[in-house]
């Protein structure tokens, strides 16, 4: 019991300390300040990116994923659960040596096509992407996987081409899946800060992200620091409530449809 | 409007082997039991699983040829198909599911309700036409899935144990509808099942498929009497024994001695009795019949209006009787009676 208060406070007593030393007569200073409404608005603009791109090559892939066999798939499924888990720096470390000047991709897209991603605005959607991606997937794959196929094959013998069946039983069926997946990708990219770092360094108003300014102002402008802090907090707060109430209504879908 | 089909099918270590027709008009079950390749024969049939040899013929049409190079996808088929427990569109109402197939053919939105809720309507399902399908019974549900694989007017209708998810009470009212649905239904109509009680009331002809083949063909009356298979003679109830011959009697393992009124060369004898042949009597009987073993009644239970009382004893048996006959008897589990049986009606073949 003593230890479980305990644990409790642990979580706790953070987000009391945010609300405590928040400097509420500041905020419109220190929202009124073209480096932070740089930095909000590329977060912003970065990491609905990141959960499109995510959702657009994610799907497809949890797709296959779920129903296609094929050599190899195995080892697909691995990675995604490997990037989940890998710490974002190293994440960062392996995007900055496959797409960085030198690196054996990069240096193909800087030679061809001039593209530089490393230290630019479309690095930090890269490196957002790279560890959000496995979100939508794997939150699509068991959804797809849970999901009767004969369905899908009623459909087909009731004259519907492979594209109909796609778009009218099977994204339908999974879109609570593909919704929640994607709520948590956006909320993953929004609070990146490792890989981004590592790969897209900390420009301000190119690659700098909320969370970046939040370390970089900690020691020069705490008050600053805690009022960003706050935003990124209220984020969260708000992306859960919005999965729960997907996760409500999956629920009662089953219950009256 | 016919089904012709001889095909071959492998998936793994599972070959399905058969040759079959079904002609319009006709209704035609196959009956196996579960693993026996005949839901992966009706998936064939629909285009939904590729043969690997051999032709599958509809209407005429070749619509698989694996050394040809011919498959017609299912969509462009034309079937009817019903689903075990229905494979409703969970996310659609009860009229988008019956409309589906009439959209997906293109059919114009109004068109398509106007047709669906005419249909809808005889399949005693519009008063459930803007619910979803999880909240109807098994029954309602059926009625959905069969309304729905009818709804595009297709020349065969194929239907894969349209009542195995169902409770017993469904069961009934279902393979009723069915049947006036079937009796309706102009083109083929091919029924897979493992419950006898469906190809019984449902099926003018039955192909009984064991192990990817087909072990058995014919009216069901042609079938259940000269049964070929364990399985077969289970279904239809018939006793199968095991006996030994000595030229004149038979006797099984346990020395209960069997007469038939022909006679069996000596050796190993399979003896059949069918069930109907098989009378109960409270009281050892005297005159003419010449078998009559003592036993004791295991389970009873009913089949197409009769009575299927299962013993075990001297002679382990199935016998069928009428419910009145059933009832002057007293039959209940563990009561003891004299079970006879023609020497007439005994069938013994050497093997």
């Amino acid at each position: 019991m003593f230890i479980a208060a305990l644990g409790a406070l642990l979580f706790l007593l953070p987000f009391i300390g945010i609300a405590l030393r928040l400097p509420w007569m500041r905020l419109s200073e220190i929202f009124g300040d073209p480096e932070t409404r740089a930095a909000l608005w590329l977060s912003i603009r970065s990491s609905a990116m990141a959960a499109a791109l995510s959702c657009f090559f994610g799907a497809p892939l949890a797709y296959v994923l779920a129903r296609r066999a094929f050599p190899g798939r195995s080892v697909i499924r691995a990675l995604m659960t490997l990037a989940m888990v890998l710490p974002p720096v190293v994440g960062g470390v392996a995007l900055l040596f496959t797409f960085g000047r030198n690196g054996f991709v990069g240096a193909r897209l800087d030679e061809w096509l001039g593209i530089r991603l490393p230290y630019s605005s479309a690095g930090v959607v890269l490196a957002q992407t790279f560890v959000a991606m496995p979100f939508v997937v794997v939150a699509v794959e068991s959804a797809l996987v849970r999901q009767d196929t004969r369905m899908e094959e009623a459909a087909r013998t009731l004259g519907a081409s492979p594209l109909t069946v796609l778009r009218r039983i099977t994204i339908p069926t999974i879109r609570p899946a593909l919704l929640a997946g994607a709520a948590l990708a956006w909320a993953r990219a929004l609070g990146e800060f490792g890989a981004t770092i590592t790969f897209a360094g900390s420009f301000p108003g190119r690659t700098q992200t909320l969370p970046l300014l939040v370390y970089s102002t900690l020691d020069t402008d705490p008050g600053a620091a805690l009022a960003l802090s706050f935003v990124l907090l209220a984020v969260a707060v708000v992306v859960l409530g919005l999965l729960r109430d997907f996760w409500f209504a999956g629920m009662s879908d089953r219950g009256k449809g | 409007m016919s089904i012709d089909v001889a095909a071959r099918l492998q998936r793994g270590d599972f070959i399905l082997n058969v040759e079959f027709q079904a002609e319009v008009g006709e209704t035609v079950a196959i009956l196996g039991p579960n693993g026996s390749g005949k839901s992966s024969l009706l998936r064939a049939i629909s285009g939904l699983l590729p043969i690997s040899a051999g032709t599958i013929t509809i209407d005429g049409k070749v619509v698989d040829d694996h050394y040809r190079q011919i498959f017609v996808r299912p969509e462009k088929r034309g079937l009817g198909v019903v689903f075990q427990d229905g494979a409703l569109f969970e996310h659609l109402t009860v009229i988008e599911n019956v409309e589906f197939g009439l959209r997906s053919r293109g059919m114009k939105s109004a068109s398509a309700r106007a047709a669906a809720t005419i249909l809808a309507e005889q399949f005693d399902i519009g008063e459930f036409a803007h619910r979803h399908p999880a909240s109807l019974s098994g029954g309602q549900r059926q009625r959905v899935a069969i309304a729905r694989a009818l709804a595009t007017s297709p020349t065969v209708l194929l239907l894969d144990e349209p009542t195995s998810a169902l409770d017993a009470s469904s069961k009934i009212e279902v393979r009723q509808l069915l049947r006036s649905i079937l009796e309706k239904f102009e083109g083929t109509r091919v029924l897979v099942t493992h419950d006898p009680a469906d190809a019984h009331s449902l099926a003018d002809r039955i192909i009984v498929l064991e192990d990817g083949r087909i072990t058995q063909s014919g009216t069901i009356s042609e079938v259940t009497a000269n049964p070929r298979s364990a399985y077969v003679a289970n279904l239809a109830g018939t006793n199968l024994i095991s006996a030994m011959s000595d030229g004149d009697l038979l006797r099984t393992s346990e020395g209960t001695v069997i007469v038939a009124s022909e006679r069996v060369s000596a050796g190993e004898a399979l003896v059949a009795i069918l069930p109907s042949a098989v009378a109960i009597h409270a009281q050892e009987p005297h005159g003419s019949p010449r078998n009559v073993w003592r036993a004791s009644v295991k389970s009873v239970d009913e089949f197409a209006g009769r009575l299927r009382v299962h013993a075990i004893g001297e002679l382990d048996l199935v016998a069928e009787i009428t419910p009145a006959a059933g009832a002057e008897l007293a039959i209940a589990v563990g009561n003891e009676y004299f079970f006879s049986v023609k020497a007439t009606e005994v069938h013994a073949e050497s093997r």
